[in-house]
């Protein structure tokens, strides 16, 4: 059983960011993640603030600039299944479609989806780790099979969203909520790294809630993919993944962004990568040089190395999977 | 707490026991005014506090009082002793206590009670034909979908789910679609025959309809 925890039920955004506000508040959306640490004692919570009734936040819907709104409260299910989505952002598609399991998909959301916890086992277990203001990463000399091996800094979690990474090759935006009005920024920069702040993954701050995620007009000719290797064939996270935007002009690579998922501790953009491939043929060479520039700063840990090669391997399938001819 | 009433329609396992009040209303046609709303009822002083809620399961209405920390799973296994519903993880991990959540399975155990405020909840029980086995349920038997039969309710749930969704499922669809309930007997292979065998039966018995 759950401690115990007020729970209120806000008829719009504006008093919902009010409540939010509050000390000891915290935001209810899907709540997968939410109930999930509230029952380990992650962290606690005097007053659910639960807006997953607020319909305004949910569907999906087509804009006047050719871009498509996506409401926070959108679930996986909804997203991975939507025609327009699957045809012109494919690896939103894919990376929700790929998340977590049938049921979870059906409850969990794109907001909640980005703004989930890390899944490190000292985090969400009994450790007074550094993310819980300890004064030790006990990954370090500890488990650490599933942790980083890029932008780690005291700190080695990875991002667990697949939705993310997708978001940022998009050029993804998201807006939020807060008690200042709404901000609207790219998802690259809702994410917050270790060497920034220990403390959070993300912008968010008391009271703000991501109300919608904007998607530009999707180009002639722009494909994406997010492809991810797990434990299990389902129902796993990422140990690595990789989302690819491209765009060529017959073998020549006009636009391409390359971000990774599972190897960092934010969804990891490889402009390295990308600097590899862009203006250049499409190819063998191109590839590989892509392929060398996303681990060239791979640091692993004692237990992590394979991660290397998983990713090198996920990356150079799946640029020639999108190679055109 | 009064005395007991005798039950009155024990085939789908409903008790009034341990309710504050029950009322139970044969229709979903009941239109169901938010309990929670103006959102200032649900503050609770405390957070061991008790608030109304209103819940449709299985096709009848119940209004209840719940702490907002009850799970969906707690108020239908402890407070309605519809115990088809099986808790496990408790932490959506292996999909024992799955149930449909307006048509869409989904875990109970991750779902508070006061979120299934005026949904349609459905579970085993929901499945059976009077005291008969449901369609589902007979398929899962005739296959031997199981061994020790514990996630089964969660695989039954699993499998209405994507059977009201996707009529004929490849074996690949239905693979994915359960990919949410984990057996540890290992049934897998004869789980999948019998959401095929669950999924023919249907379009059969669509076709006899018509």
């Amino acid at each position: 059983m759950m401690p115990s925890f007020m729970y209120v039920r806000p008829t719009s955004v504006k008093e919902a960011v009010k409540l939010l506000s509050a000390p000891g508040a915290r935001l209810h959306a899907g709540g997968t993640d939410l109930l999930g640490c509230l029952r380990d004692g992650v962290f606690t919570a005097e007053k659910l603030v639960s807006i997953s009734h607020l319909s305004a936040l949910r569907g999906i819907t087509r804009l006047g600039d050719g871009g498509v709104r996506i409401g926070a409260l959108t679930t996986l299910a909804e997203i991975a299944t939507h025609p327009f989505i699957v045809e012109h952002y494919a690896a939103l598609a894919d990376g929700a479609a790929s998340a977590a399991s049938p049921q979870l998909r059906n409850q969990g959301t794109i907001g909640g989806n980005i703004s989930q916890r890390p899944r490190c086992w000292y985090y969400r277990g009994d450790f007074q780790c550094l993310r819980k203001g300890g004064d030790t990463c006990f990954a370090v000399s500890g488990e650490n099979q599933f942790h980083c091996i890029l932008g780690g800094h005291s700190c080695f979690i990875v991002h667990p969203s697949d939705t993310a990474p997708a978001l940022v090759a998009l050029e993804a935006r998201v807006r939020i909520a807060g008690l200042q009005g709404t901000r609207t920024l790219p998802v690259e920069s809702f994410f917050v790294g270790p060497e920034k702040d220990l403390t959070r993954e993300n912008v968010l701050m008391a009271g703000d809630i991501i109300t919608e995620i904007l998607l530009p007009a999707p180009p002639d000719n722009r494909i994406s993919r997010y492809r991810k290797v797990r434990v299990r064939g389902a129902w796993d996270f990422a140990l690595a993944g990789v989302s690819l935007s491209l765009q060529f002009s017959n073998d020549i690579v006009q636009y391409v962004r390359i971000v990774l998922s599972g190897v960092a501790p934010i969804p990891w953009r490889s402009k390295e990568a990308e600097r590899a491939m862009a203006g250049k043929p499409i190819g063998d060479e191109s590839i590989a040089h892509a392929t060398d520039a996303c681990v060239r700063n791979a640091t692993p840990l004692a237990k992590n190395e394979y991660k290397v090669h998983l990713l090198r391997g996920i990356i150079e399938e799946n640029l020639h999977a999108l190679k055109p001819g | 707490m009064k005395k007991e009433k005798p039950e009155t329609h024990s085939s789908s396992g409903i008790s009034r026991r341990g309710f504050l009040q029950a009322v139970g209303i044969g229709t979903l046609e009941v239109a169901v005014a938010g309990a929670l709303s103006p959102a200032g009822q649900a503050e609770a002083k405390e957070g061991g506090t008790k608030v109304p809620l209103s819940l449709i399961i299985n096709g009848r209405r119940l209004d209840l009082l719940v702490e907002p920390r009850w799970t969906l799973l707690y108020v239908l296994r402890e407070k309605m002793k519809l115990t088809g519903t099986k808790p496990g993880c408790e932490r959506g991990e292996c999909g024992a206590c799955t149930v449909l959540f307006d048509e869409k399975p989904r875990y109970s155990c991750l779902t508070l009670a006061l979120e299934a405020d005026g949904r349609n909840v459905t579970t085993v029980e929901g499945l059976m034909d009077g005291e008969e086995l449901g369609p589902l349920q007979e398929a899962f038997v005739q296959e031997d979908g199981f061994q020790c039969g514990f996630c089964t309710p969660g695989q039954v749930m699993a499998a209405e789910g994507l059977l009201r969704n996707t009529r004929n499922p490849t074996i690949e669809e239905i693979r994915m679609g359960m990919s949410g309930n984990l057996c540890r007997c290992g049934a897998y292979d004869h789980i999948f025959k019998a959401v095929k065998n669950a999924a023919i039966r249907r379009s059969e018995h669509r076709r006899d309809l018509r």
